[in-house]
């Protein structure tokens, strides 16, 4: 763990969102190391999307601070914040389907080095955008797919194109919004690895349900419940939580 | 009784029975844009045809005019599942841009049909010699035709939203037009709700068509030129409502007359300016939720 | 093995790279309208409406085909170029390229408020403010009937030569090369705009407005751009239009003006910059062939055409080109 002199990558403090009587956010304290390998879990409806939302920009909070890097970005829009380093995936795939893989990731590069308004000049004649988003293409072996439309890609591959546009944008915070869901079995080693083999100056926060996943991945855990911090700590201490068990167990209990 | 009073009295009253036949026509589109998330620009065709049949069936076959308003709705709702099963139902939950191209193809279809069947000019429509001349109020006479026009129009209005509210197919729209995958997952049909609720809309429309013969002739530009009014009545209302388009009619239809009355020129302009404000203000309508 | 790889390697990134290289078959259409000028010479005057209409229809492959956005109001804009260029022409200032580049910009600014409201929205509540847009205008243009000679057409346009040298004739030679020119210059225009980066990101609004928020793009001000572009765009054509005609009406705004284009381009295949040059040519040459035997019958056939597309050429023609291609790839 990172000393008490360097401020945390992501930080949330006092954050609070609801809509009506329904409070999917309640005081979240929140820290995120440099580096972090950290993950948030917690039943459904315990409001892990929503503080995805919230952190991305996407929601803004009814109440309380975002800071990264110790720099206040409350008031940042989603666009801004993603300029900062704060980037996401969805758990659903969110992708320019009739686009090619590569063009995916281009795009991206494209709006982190400022020149995604450009109008003058052709795309192609950007060849350091280009060859950048190929070489990351390259990292997570998609480069033989490069040139074909995403929706023609298996479903594995393409939780493989979300994390390569996300890493497009060279995030300082990732939050990956269950990298593996809907994924078979077979593919899903493929994710696991990229993932861990992610750079180690990103701090990560997965979003997750599968607790197999969460347990080779994370080495801090944050439970959520009701829109609070039920608890936080390493696999161990989570996994012997007695109250984290009665919620799983309980949840399993109703389904 | 004052000039003012009078023409405020006028304006009221002209305006109601027109917003009665707006909501009429328009609901129905409500729920098809709303329920099966289809932008139909093609609702006002069930309209025309409605009442093409009503006056044909009063003018040339001599039907009273209850028993042609029947038909033509029985026709009209049994056309439109035809439609629905053919066309409409391949483009749910598919791009805006298909469903514009295909109803605006409808529309071109339709105008050019009108006017191999019935010619370019406005159909005759007489109402029922019941229905004719002016009624007295009491306080000042009204056209009768007018006054039945409200009348009806209240009736037909509670009566539609008492079914929707105490029947289960009513229960059974009310709960797909919240979350149409939650009504699918309790085991609602969806696909024959939908064509139902299709044929009930093209049904109020062709209803709403011949019974505002007299205010929205029936020509075989029907479609096009009165579609602008459908959409603000169903944009301004709020998709998938039931009750917000009637409030949205009233608000158009008492406009409407009103700056015909006041700015007889230059009224549409402040009705369009008028609409464009409130959807900036409400983007998802009166009723809508956010 | 390393050395195979590598080409593979290169060779994707360099198919990307080269895609805004021009084609041998992007020639063709401009061999097609030499050659029409030489084999039609009777029928110059469709031909400079068709080359004016090809304009209009790029425009709105822009904001449709590239940006994703659906409108119903593009007459709105054609509408404002065409009276623009007409009440200059009537009013003295008759030098046709001054009028055109006036035209632009008027529309340019009508695109730009208008998209401030009109882009913030989306699905059907967009679709009504384009809408509501043009029949404003139109209501405008309808009252001021002192100004603009209302549905019966302006009065009194004297159009100058070109540059002061080419006279508007009888036969249409001039009005054929000046909107064929003008059209040149809009595809080029149009063509380096689909191929830069924020042509790119426009293709990315239109498959994903999420992830286009998710990756830091500026969407409002992307789409107001390509909305401001097109808006000027069809400016320049109604300009031409009503240059090439001496002549405006209110049907400049009419809502048949913006549905109309819209089949047109479904005709040619949106999206794909060359949709309009298929699919204008095809519809209006259609259109003066059997709307001349019975107008009637024209809108029904149309229409027909139409509904049979949506449900089975949803690509147009372009599009059916496409799948012919890949056929005859997949047999190889």
């Amino acid at each position: 763990m990172t000393g008490a002199a360097t401020p945390p990558a992501l930080e949330t403090r006092g954050l609070c969102k609801s809509f009506g009587a329904l409070t999917v956010a309640s005081r979240i304290d929140f820290r995120l190391a440099r580096g972090a390998r950290q993950a948030l879990i917690g039943p459904n409806g315990a409001g892990k999307t929503s503080f995805v939302n919230l952190v991305t920009g996407v929601l803004k909070p009814s109440d309380g601070r975002i800071l990264l890097d110790a720099a206040d970005i409350t008031p940042l829009s989603q666009a801004q914040r993603v300029k900062r380093g704060i980037v996401r995936t969805f758990q659903i795939t969110t992708l320019f389907r009739g686009l090619s893989v590569l063009e995916n990731v281009t795009l991206a590069v494209s709006e982190r080095l400022g020149s995604g308004g450009d109008i003058h000049r052709a795309a192609g004649s950007r060849r350091h955008i280009i060859d950048e988003a190929y070489a990351l293409l390259e990292r997570l072996a998609l480069h033989d797919e490069a040139l074909r439309p995403v929706k023609e890609l298996a479903y594995g591959r393409q939780r493989l194109v979300e994390i390569a546009v996300a890493l497009g944008l060279a995030p300082k915070v990732l939050l990956l919004d269950e990298p593996a869901a809907g994924v078979p079995s077979s593919e899903s080693g493929t994710i696991v690895e990229t993932i861990e083999r992610l750079p180690a100056d990103i701090a990560l926060l997965i979003i997750e349900h599968d607790m197999d996943l969460v347990f080779r991945l994370a080495r801090r855990i944050t439970v959520l419940v009701a829109g609070q911090i039920l608890v936080e700590g390493t696999p161990q201490e989570i996994a012997a939580d007695a109250r984290v068990r009665q919620v799983y167990l309980g949840e399993r209990a109703h389904a | 009784m004052s000039e003012i009073l009078s023409a405020v009295v006028s304006i009221a009253f002209f305006g109601v029975a027109f917003a009665m036949v707006l909501y009429l026509i328009s609901v129905g589109l409500s729920v098809t844009m709303g329920l099966m998330g289809f932008v139909n620009l093609a609702h006002g065709v069930f309209a025309m045809f409605g009442g093409y049949a009503v006056t044909t069936l009063m003018n040339d076959y001599g039907m009273p005019f209850w028993a042609s308003l029947i038909c033509a709705v029985v026709i009209v709702a049994a056309v439109s599942v035809v439609f629905e099963r053919l066309l409409y139902r391949h483009l749910y939950g598919g791009a805006e841009l298909d469903q514009v191209l295909l109803t605006i193809g409808l529309v071109f279809m339709s105008v050019a049909a009108a006017k191999y069947f019935w010619g370019p000019l406005a159909q005759l429509f007489q109402p029922p010699p019941e229905l004719r001349g002016q009624i007295n109020l009491g306080f000042r006479e009204f056209p009768t035709y007018r006054s039945f026009l409200i009348v009806c129009g209240a009736v037909l209005v509670i009566g539609l939203w008492l079914a929707l509210d105490r029947t289960r197919f009513g229960a059974k729209i009310r709960a797909a037009v919240d979350n149409l995958h939650m009504a699918q997952s309790v085991g609602i049909n969806t696909s024959g709700l939908f064509t139902l609720a299709f044929a009930l809309g093209s049904g109020l429309a062709a209803l709403g068509g011949g019974l505002g013969a007299e205010l929205l002739p029936i020509y075989p530009g029907y479609a096009t030129d009165y579609l602008v009014y459908f959409l603000i009545v169903v944009s301004v209302g709020g998709l998938g409502s039931i009750r917000g388009p009637f409030f949205a009619a009233l608000l158009l239809g008492i406009a409407d007359t009103a700056f015909k009355y006041l700015l007889p020129e230059i009224g549409s302009f402040f009705i369009y300016a008028l609409t464009l404000i409130l959807l900036m203000w409400r983007p998802r309508g009166l009723v809508g939720s956010s | 093995m390393a050395a195979v790889a590598e080409r593979v390697v290169a060779g994707a990134a360099d198919t990307f790279a080269r895609r805004h290289r021009l084609r041998w078959y992007e020639a063709l259409p401009w061999a097609a309208a030499i050659a029409g000028y030489f084999a039609f010479p009777d029928y110059l005057a469709l031909g400079a409406q068709i080359l004016a209409t090809i304009v209009f229809a790029l425009s709105v492959d822009l904001v449709l085909g590239y940006g994703g956005i659906v409108t119903l109001g593009q007459a709105a804009f054609f509408g404002t170029g065409a009276y623009t260029a007409g009440l200059l022409a009537a009013h003295g200032f008759g030098a046709p390229v001054l009028g055109l580049v006036i035209a632009a910009a008027a529309a340019a600014l009508v695109g730009l408020v208008s998209g401030v409201i009109v882009l913030r929205t989306h699905g059907l509540t967009q679709l009504m403010m384009t809408l509501m847009v043009a029949v404003m205008l139109s209501a405008v243009a309808n009252k001021a009937n002192t100004i603009t000679g209302g549905a019966d057409g302006l009065q009194g346009m004297v159009v100058q030569p070109v540059f002061g040298l080419f006279r508007f004739g009888l036969y249409g030679n001039t009005a054929y090369f000046y909107c064929l020119a003008v059209l040149f210059l809009c595809w080029l225009a149009m063509r380096r705009i689909v191929h830069s980066p924020f042509g790119r990101s426009l293709t990315g609004i239109r498959e994903n407005e999420a992830r286009m928020h998710a990756i830091g793009s500026p969407v409002f001000v992307r789409r107001l751009v390509a909305y401001t572009i097109s808006a000027a765009m069809a400016g320049i054509s109604g300009a031409l239009v009503a240059q090439t005609t001496q002549f405006v009406a209110t049907d400049a705004l009419g809502f048949e003006r913006s549905g109309n284009v819209l089949i047109m381009l479904l005709l040619g295949g949106i999206g794909q910059l060359y949709g309009a040059f298929i699919g204008v040519p095809l519809y209006m040459i259609a259109q003066d062939r059997f709307a001349a035997i019975d107008p009637v019958y024209w809108y029904f056939w149309i229409g027909l055409l139409l509904v049979l597309m949506v449900m089975f050429a949803r690509g147009g023609v372009l599009g059916i080109v496409d799948r012919i291609g890949a056929l005859i790839r997949r047999r190889q």
